[in-house]
């Protein structure tokens, strides 16, 4: 099952190598993951989609707790949450396609935000399948390039992961 | 007081109390060997090879209880340290390892004698720093033991960088630690033990199932309370030996691969198994699946919640200091009006004597001809009063050490269980005979493992240690023979030891005193001789029987019951 895992850890050198490590050496896998600081600067939210049985998904909490950067893990699959990923999208544009292609970006609330003679760059942001489905809409060969965030977690309501 | 940042370590290891540190300089430590030798608090043991250190190091933190410290330059100092390090992760040893690195300003230019510790040790340690100012020292070194001896003990690495350590800052050591990532369980949850309890005194097939937790946790007192009060077998893994005294009736002796028969077979039929401080280890339960073909309830104390519920499903954790939960355990059951079924228990019990009379206990065909290497044992137990420490490498021997000496007290048997490091033997032995010097200390090897870290026999004589070392010489790499001659037809391939050195002149040549021994009447007298020799190192070359093998087997991949018992029974 897939999972998404958040957690808070000290903002210090290797803290990420020390997770990212983990997951490789106990084979474990890794959709996605990102990290950036939080409004506490000695802290960092990473947050970590990944898919096993129950057993492995119970071992990758302990394993995460153990690290010693690490102060937090809430795994998000287990309650109500909110997940969003952003994508950068570059996309063929020219002749008829220019106007379908605004209309599209449209219909998924993406917004244009490089424009050239020959190409869209779309941004969107929402949860995996939305992007997905944004990607099945467009035709293949007119996508010249896309970058994704990978997922960002929250709990919803009063699911807060704070110390 | 602004001190430079060497001075600052040492100070540190003088504030930690440290007696020895086992080490060997280079560029990048050398401000810190200046300090070194500037004082004489703190102790330097100098090795012939970083891994010596390390193991040495690590010798000296089973024996004692204490941290074990060792020092070692940048680049292949650190390393020659990573098989150490790894082999103390792996049996969860606490060790501080403080490591040289290039100055800042060069770090990830490929520098002379650069190699990225903290990212070459990251796997195997419980935590590692590099510290980047020498204002950071004291407060890391304080860290680092902290971490090494807390919670789930293991090695931690310290990697300061040349300039660091000749950089001032003001000293002051902390008194306290704080890390807010970090918590140890003390007390286990007190309704999860009443439950314990009760799930003991009415289980009609129980098992005690000790690891290595217990020692480490120094809970065999309370252990061996528990399980005379409630009558219980018990039994101990490689890593757990002394942690129930092995020569009590109650004790089944070693379990897994290589543990006597009816462990195994308790272990594979009880309802109900204790497990303390143990992991579950593939070399313990052989096939997973096959173990969990039997119903049977499991409590699983340990300190570490990622062991528990890893390899096999548990039905009651507790996760605890496991002296303090066996305490808090002992105190119910004492109060407790209830006590177990006597009975049911002896039926238990009558049962568990039928598999040892099956399994013959630990049984071998004695020879006049030839040594057996169990005999070997046997008498080593004999004359030292089973009151030794003793060190062990990896393979034939080691089980057989771990089979026939029966170990009564905790911390008297050392060995690398988890990584099973050939060569740890004699350097382990160093750090145990230096901080335990009364001791009676042997180091049980084969003609394998002991050339791997021979070079520390130099170590020994400028330290005069008089370790014993008892090398059981079958001219193979026995393991690797046996499962050769079990599982790859009698296709014995590179596990004969050619062009063996001459182990008496090779002692003799490190100023030792050397004996071969190639009659069995010859081993007794040879051993009560060595060890009558209170003052020297004596290299004990006992010619073995190359044919023997190691009995019981529960083959790699088998279940605890599909054992090979020994033809000779
Ligand atoms: C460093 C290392 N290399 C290889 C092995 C694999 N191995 C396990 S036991 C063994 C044979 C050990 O031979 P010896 O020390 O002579 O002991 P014996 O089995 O003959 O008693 C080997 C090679 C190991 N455990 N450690």
């Amino acid at each position: 099952m897939r999972h998404i895992i958040s957690l808070l850890m000290v903002n210090e050198a290797g803290a990420l190598s020390r997770v990212a490590g983990l997951f490789s050496a106990r084979g474990y896998n890794i959709e996605s993951l990102t990290v950036a600081p939080t409004e506490d600067l000695t802290l960092s939210r990473m947050t970590i989609v990944t898919s096993g049985s129950d057993a492995v998904i119970e071992q990758i909490n302990k394993q995460l707790n153990k690290l010693v950067d690490v102060i937090a893990v809430l795994d998000l699959s287990e309650g109500d949450h909110l997940e969003r990923e952003l994508m950068l999208i570059k996309l063929k544009a020219e002749g008829e396609d220019r106007e379908e292609l605004k209309r599209m970006a449209d219909i998924f609330r993406g917004r244009i935000i490089d424009v050239s003679g020959t190409s869209y760059t779309v941004e969107l942001t929402g949860s995996r399948a939305k992007l997905d489905n944004f990607i099945a809409a467009i035709s293949s060969d007119l996508i010249l390039e896309t970058v994704r965030t990978g997922a960002s977690g929250i709990g919803r309501g009063e699911r807060i992961l704070k110390i | 007081m602004e001190l430079t940042g060497a001075e600052i370590v040492v100070r540190c290891l003088q504030e930690e109390q440290v007696e020895y540190v086992f080490g060997y300089p280079g560029g990048a430590v050398l401000f810190i060997y200046d300090e070194l030798f500037k004082q004489d608090k703190v102790k330097h043991v100098l090795v012939r090879h970083e891994q010596g250190a390390v193991h040495a190091a690590d010798g000296y933190a089973r024996s004692s209880e204490k941290v074990g410290v060792a020092l070692v330059t940048s680049g292949p100092g650190l390393t020659n340290a990573v098989t150490g390090i790894a082999t103390a992760y792996m049996d969860s040893i606490p060790m501080v390892v403080i490591s040289g690195q290039v100055p800042t300003s060069v770090i990830g230019e490929d520098a002379f004698q650069e190699v990225d510790a903290v990212g070459i040790t990251r796997p195997c340690v419980k935590h590692n720093f590099l510290v980047k100012d020498p204002g950071d020292i004291a407060s890391t070194i304080k860290k680092a033991f902290y971490l090494a001896r807390t919670g789930r003990p293991g090695p931690v690495l310290v990697d300061i960088p040349k300039d660091v350590s000749n950089q001032k800052a003001i000293f002051e050591y902390p008194t306290e630690v704080s890390i807010r990532s970090y918590s140890t369980p003390g007390k286990g949850d007190s309704t999860a033990i009443r439950h314990a309890a009760q799930m003991l005194l009415e289980a009609k097939r129980p098992v005690v199932y000790a690891g290595g937790g217990v020692i480490l946790s120094n809970a065999a007192t309370e252990l061996t309370a528990l399980v005379k009060l409630l009558g219980l077998p018990c039994t101990n893994t490689l890593m757990g030996l002394g942690g129930y005294p092995g020569t009590d009736e109650l004790s089944l002796g070693m379990l897994g691969m290589h543990g006597t028969y009816e462990a195994n077979m308790a272990m594979q039929h009880c309802d109900v198994l204790l497990a303390i401080g143990a992991r579950f280890d593939d070399r313990v339960i052989g096939n997973v699946d096959h173990f969990a073909q039997v119903p049977r309830k499991i409590i699983h104390l340990d300190i570490d919640p990622s062991s528990i519920a890893k390899r096999v499903k548990v039905d009651l954790p507790i996760v605890g200091d496991v002296k303090l939960v066996l305490a808090e355990l002992l105190d119910v059951l004492r109060s407790s009006k209830q006590k177990p079924d006597a009975t049911v228990l002896a039926d238990w019990w009558r049962e568990i004597e039928g598999w040892r009379t099956r399994g013959g206990r630990l049984a071998y065909r004695n020879s006049d001809e030839i040594i057996k290497p169990q005999y070997v044992i046997e008498k080593l137990y004999e004359i030292t009063g089973g009151d030794a420490i003793i060190t062990s490498d990896v393979g034939q021997h080691q089980m057989w050490a771990a089979q026939y000496y029966k170990f009564d007290k905790p911390r008297r048997w050392i060995n690398s269980g988890g990584l099973g490091t050939m060569g740890f033997g004699l350097p382990a032995a160093m750090g145990a005979q230096l901080i335990n010097p009364d001791a009676t200390v042997a180091c049980v090897t084969g003609e394998g493992s002991i050339q791997m870290n021979i070079q520390e026999l130099s170590t020994c004589k400028q330290f005069r240690l008089p370790i014993k070392v008892v090398a059981l010489n079958n001219r193979y790499l026995g393991m690797v023979r046996q499962w050769q001659e079990f599982f790859h037809g009698n296709r014995y391939s590179e596990s004969y030891m050619d062009a063996l050195p001459d182990f008496v002149k090779l002692a003799e040549a490190y100023g030792h005193i050397g004996m071969r021994i190639d009659k069995p009447s010859d081993v007794e007298p040879a051993l009560r001789e060595a060890f009558a020799r209170k003052d020297d190192l004596v290299f004990m070359d006992f010619r073995t029987d190359s044919t023997e093998n190691v009995f019981p087997m529960v083959p790699g991949g088998k279940g605890l019951s599909e054992v090979i018992l020994s033809e000779d029974l």
